[in-house]
């Protein structure tokens, strides 16, 4: 036993383990369907026995044993029973991971979580069930810790995965690295998911709901654990200074109600230093090795809004220039709308408000609350009152997020009152 | 016993119920700051299943299934709506009256001038299986 397994709280051991005990068992049985179940079996028993009678000597091998002892048994009451025996038969002398050492971190492990990612985020999924699945099969979330933090039944959860892994077994896709052609496309995919956990904690950590919380910390752990199977992939490091530079200023970004406060009024003492600097050093890092991508033009944002010490000190210039970059790489019509307010912080609203104007006929932004939201803030900076209250009324009417909805009544409010 | 409280607003009561764009900052802000307590306090009472406001009626849409199934999508804001949900609680309490207590609790709501709203707050059952032999 090694003394970091002592020490590990059970929880944070088991969802460490778990992705590599899903890839053993996986590739031992040759079905993921299966080997998935089994293991949250056995990560749920070691969390009741763990706690009473302590981690055992070789935690990892306990979960393959106590998993793979529940697949076999499944194994044997299923109708192919000797089609599989066999499988199982022949494959087990030939597998490598059959007595991992107790301390092992080998790269076996380490490559199997990576295909685990590869497979939870497969583009045959729709991006809701990648995020179940990855959550339970790699973070190695019980179902009733997903269902909790996505405020849905457990039972309705526990389906969702379901059928996302007969989705997985129909469409044929296995438990191996995607060919080379096929690399980026599937790294963008994994990627992809991770901010959308990511985004979901912290768009929604205003609420009540504080255990949401907890799916930022996730996406940041399993987004750490791709950065460090792949530490020469720039977008993964991009996106990993992403996440600690918006996290950073999480405890910054409410009130003691819940209310929304502004990044230009954040209390920036309450930022967390130590994520900044962990951010912009992944970025200042990962920016000169290419190529240049958008998580890592984001994160480079991010940073530079983090750097200022107050909001006036704040790079208007630069962060226009990387928005530039971004709506070259990653054209769309939100990053239009952040150009469009960089520009007015460096230009003048008059610009910004050109800007707003030319973006405003696209299709997706219609009635976006969004756009009302920019097109407020242009029109108070320029001083038209009544028509930025008209703005933030039209976006607190739009929004689907009731502190959003309360921070722009508000500050309808607050302006509309006579001076 | 499980109650629904629904806080249901109509166009007939925007004399008693001035809407909230006409309100000033402070009287805003109490109103959001009294929503959250009474959240806080059913939560602490035990009381508390769910409560969500739902976005406006202006990005409603009615849907109907058309005659091959498909749906057909009518877009809001709807001219005809008098009525509206603005929000609801769900509430799992030990009586019929405490429901109402708690409905007469959230329609006290401070609105202009700090006043309470005393709006209208629809109880409805929420419906359970049987609680014994028929």
């Amino acid at each position: 036993m090694t003394s970091s397994d002592t020490e590990e709280p059970v929880d944070h051991l088991l969802r460490r383990l778990a992705p590599q005990v899903v890839g053993v068992l996986t590739r031992r049985f040759g079905d993921f369907h299966d080997a998935e179940d089994a293991v949250q079996e056995a990560l749920l028993a070691a969390a009741v026995q763990w706690r009473t009678e302590g981690v055992p000597g070789n935690p990892r091998g306990w979960l393959v044993q106590v998993a793979g002892r529940r697949m076999i048994e499944q194994v044997r009451s299923e109708q192919a029973r000797r089609r599989r025996e066999d499988l199982v038969a022949r494959q087990v002398p030939d597998d490598r991971q059959a007595a991992p050492p107790a301390d092992s971190e080998d790269t076996g492990g380490r490559d199997d979580t990576l295909r685990l990612l590869f497979l939870c985020c497969h583009p045959v999924l729709s991006p809701t069930s990648a995020v179940a699945l990855t959550l339970r099969s790699v973070a190695g979330l019980t179902t009733a810790e997903i269902a909790h933090a996505f405020l849905v039944p457990e039972a309705t959860m526990g389906q969702r995965i379901s059928r996302a892994k007969q989705r997985i077994r129909a469409s044929g896709a296995t438990f191996r690295m995607p060919d080379r052609e096929d690399w980026p496309t599937r790294l963008a995919s994994v990627l992809q998911v991770l901010y959308l956990i990511f985004n979901e904690g912290y768009a929604t950590s205003a609420g009540p709901e504080l255990l949401r919380v907890e799916l930022s910390r996730e996406a940041i752990r399993l987004t750490r654990t791709v950065h460090a199977l792949l530490p020469g992939d720039s977008e993964v490091a991009g996106l990993l200074a992403l996440m600690l530079l918006s996290d950073a200023r999480s405890a910054a970004r409410t009130g003691p109600d819940g209310e929304l406060i502004p990044l230009d009024r954040q209390d920036r003492a309450r930022w967390d230093a130590a994520a900044i600097a962990e951010g912009v050093a992944l970025i200042t890092a990962a920016l000169p090795r290419g190529p240049v991508g958008p998580y890592q033009v984001q994160a480079a944002i991010s940073a530079l809004h983090d750097e200022a010490r107050t909001a006036a000190e704040t790079d208007w210039p630069q962060i226009l220039a990387l928005y530039g970059v971004l709506e070259r790489i990653a054209p769309g019509p939100v990053v239009t709308l952040n150009r469009a307010v960089a520009t007015a912080m460096v230009h003048g609203p008059a610009e910004g408000l050109a800007l707003l104007a030319g973006v405003a006929a696209d299709p997706r932004l219609a009635g976006h609350h969004r756009l009302f939201v920019a097109r407020a803030h242009l029109l108070e900076m320029a001083g038209d009152r009544p028509g930025a209250v008209e703005n933030y009324r039209a976006a607190a009417e739009r929004t689907a997020s009731l502190p959003e909805r309360h921070y722009l009544t508000l500050r309808a409010a607050r302006l509309a009152a006579p001076p | 016993m499980k109650y629904m409280l629904l806080m249901q607003f109509s166009q007939d009561m925007s004399d008693a119920l001035p809407p909230i764009d006409t309100w000033s900052a402070e009287e805003v802000q109490a109103h959001i700051g009294f929503m959250v307590e009474a959240n806080q306090k059913l939560s602490a009472a035990g009381e508390l299943v769910d409560a969500q406001g739902l976005a406006m009626p202006a990005t409603a849409r009615i849907v109907r299934a058309g005659a091959d199934g498909a749906p057909v999508v009518t877009e809001g804001p709807f001219a005809e709506t008098k009525e509206f949900l603005a929000g609801f609680w769900i509430v799992d309490c030990d009586s019929a009256e405490r429901a109402v207590e708690i409905a007469a609790y959230v329609s006290t709501a401070p609105g202009p001038g700090g006043a309470p709203l005393n709006m209208p707050i629809e109880v409805r059952q929420v419906m359970s299986a049987p609680q014994g032999e028929l």
